[in-house]
């Protein structure tokens, strides 16, 4: 029927029309057909989701009286809960410190190797990318067993040198063992990216530049670093949606660090803590919903800062 | 490449500060796999025994060890391994499948709401994947879908960067005349799609694929939450439970160090070589979602 309709030619006005008509018709429902099968599972495991979260936090369980609708009594109950506000402060500060660290590393290394290209260069390249495929799990064991007293080897080190080593593990250095974690961890996909921009810029700009006397600092400056503008703005706000969610490399330690992480260490942790360990399920999800929400208000309002900012530069 | 590297020949040799900085800093980056290659060659005795930690002890057992990593519990780590595979491959194709005819969708045809969906997708970017755990769960468990292979693949399917990915990768890879060309020789749509567009944008599939199977092998809060039958667990859940054994008992859990040690080891090999084997296609795609 189809093949019918495109093979005759149009005579009329109004027939054209209708055949016009008929293409746009197809040319929707072709577009939907392709978008279709993923729009059922994003309403099926993102958007039924979110908004069961939303219905479960406003209803509480009591030991009495069974399931109530609160509102948002278990909002009010986690925005002056001790547990989630230390966990949320604490992500909060590690993002601040952490986030930086990383993106400055990663555009360090990536500029290095933009600029360096030798064999070795490439093998580094792939040697620094490589924690990326290791799972956050895992390289958070293999850290812990570094930082382990028993069997790893910061004693040996320090002890070489006549010092003691310091304990990543105990509180005061926890946050530190932690950023080193997360700065290897993702440093290195960070650079990929990073690099990966740096070598799509066009290199008579850094010709030009040359010519009228730029150094290499100054290439670096003034031409790369704001021409990867989209690439660190897209890396800054993977880094801050997972940093906000800590969960994988504080849930490890714990183990390894008794004491130091409490099940309250992270809002995620928390909320996990809440909804597997004490079956609290709509406290838990009062958090999970107030944390989703307080990361989605932070991305907005750091893209909608970065493209004001950018039409500045 | 090659007029980079003649270029770059000459300042590699000025560059020696840079080229050692970088030394230190692959150093850094190889450390801890360094400390799991050494000491997984080792006993629980050498492990302990106060040795030098960054280098091999006089007894070097990885056939040992191996030995009993894949026969502790019932050989139950490579049921862990296998798991890990068939989530990573189902949660990753299917992801992919969807995430490639949807950014094809978004970026070749004018629909309906396209502008308006395509934002919520955008939007979605910015929910955390962990704020679904816990309401997924309860969803499921009302199915009865919790504890089985289900509960882990089908919201693995979900991957709004990879449609991201594609739909920027499409609009600009794949030119709207070739895609007229083979309509007006009479292709259909999917004929169009499959035998025209797909080919073109091979170096993103390719990213997006590697991409969520990398992030079905990593997960660890889903199964965690779902899984409850150790059987189902993927390897992430699995040395987790391993390591809180071990930390639980310090006298009993001296055997289990090693285990999990080399345990550590064997489950990064499958992804570290999918990486390094398809480097060449995933380096492409990587570049476009940060160039837009």
């Amino acid at each position: 029927m189809t093949s019918l309709t495109e093979k005759r030619a149009p005579r009329t006005q109004d027939e054209k029309r209708k055949t016009r008509g008929k293409t746009r018709r197809r040319e929707h429902l072709t577009g939907w057909l392709f978008v279709g099968p993923f729009g059922v599972v994003f309403l099926a495991f993102l958007i039924a989701p979110l908004a069961y979260a939303l219905y479960l936090s406003l209803f509480q369980k009591k030991l009495i009286g069974g399931t109530s609708f609160v509102l948002f009594d278990n909002y009010v109950k986690a925005f002056t809960d001790p547990s989630f506000l230390s966990g949320a402060w604490f992500v909060i500060r590690f993002a601040l410190v952490a986030i930086p660290v990383q993106i400055a590393v990663a555009l360090a290394m990536a500029l290095i190797l933009d600029a360096v290209t030798s064999l070795f260069t490439r093998f580094s390249r792939l040697m620094i990318f490589l924690p990326y495929a290791i799972p956050t799990v895992i390289g958070a064991v293999m850290w812990g067993f570094l930082y382990s007293r028993s069997f790893g080897p910061l004693t040996d080190v320090f002890g070489f040198f006549g010092a003691t080593a310091p304990d990543f593990l105990s509180s005061n250095l926890i946050f530190y063992g932690l950023l080193n974690i997360v700065t290897w961890q993702w440093a290195g996909y960070y650079m990929i990216i990073l690099y990966a921009a740096l070598q799509g810029i066009d290199p008579t700009l850094y010709e030009a530049a040359r010519m009228d006397g730029a150094g290499r600092w100054q290439v670096a400056r003034r031409i790369k670093i704001p021409l990867i503008a989209p690439a660190l703005i897209l890396i800054l706000v993977f880094s801050l949606i997972g940093t906000l969610q800590f969960f994988n490399e504080p849930q490890i330690l714990r183990y390894l660090a008794a004491g130091t992480i409490g099940s309250d260490f992270t809002p995620n942790m928390y909320a996990y803590q809440q909804a597997f360990g004490l079956a609290n399920f709509n406290y838990g999800s009062a958090i999970s919903f107030a944390l989703g929400g307080v990361v989605f208000v932070c991305v907005y309002a750091f893209l909608f800062f970065t493209r004001k900012r950018r039409s500045f530069l | 490449m090659s007029e980079s590297a003649s270029a770059g020949h000459r300042r590699a040799q000025r560059h020696l500060p840079l080229q050692i900085l970088l030394g230190f800093l692959v150093i850094y980056f190889l450390v801890p796999f360094w400390w799991v290659v050494v000491n997984s060659s080792k006993d629980a005795p050498g492990l302990f025994g106060g040795g030098n930690t960054l280098w091999f002890a006089d007894q070097v057992d990885y056939l040992g060890n191996l030995r009993q990593l894949f026969t502790y519990d019932g050989g139950i780590y490579l049921r862990w391994l296998l798991n890990s595979t068939l989530y990573a491959l189902a949660g990753g194709i299917g992801a992919t499948v969807l995430a490639v005819m949807a950014g094809y969708g978004f970026a070749k045809y004018r629909f309906a709401a396209r502008r308006f969906s395509f934002a919520v997708v955008l939007g979605a970017l910015m929910v955390p994947a962990t704020a679904l755990v816990i309401p997924t769960f309860i969803m499921f468990a009302r199915l009865g879908l919790t504890n089985t292979v289900w509960a882990v693949i089908l919201p693995s399917l979900l991957n709004p960067f990879g449609v991201y990915l594609m739909h920027v990768y499409a609009r600009d890879a794949v030119p709207d005349e070739i895609l007229d060309a083979a309509r007006a020789d009479g292709a259909g749509e999917v004929r169009t799609f499959l035998q025209i567009a797909l080919p073109l944008m091979r170096p993103a599939v390719v990213t997006v694929l590697l991409l969520s199977a990398v992030a079905s092998w990593n997960n660890y809060f889903l199964p965690l939450a779902m899984l409850s039958d150790n059987r189902l667990f993927p390897v992430t859940v699995g040395l987790g439970l391993w390591q809180g054994v071990a930390s639980a008992n310090n006298a009993g859990g001296t055997s289990l160090w090693s285990l999990i040690i080399l345990g550590s080891l064997v489950s990064v090999i499958p992804l570290i070589i999918a990486f390094f084997s398809l480097q060449r296609h995933w380096r492409g795609g990587l570049s476009v979602g940060g160039l837009r």
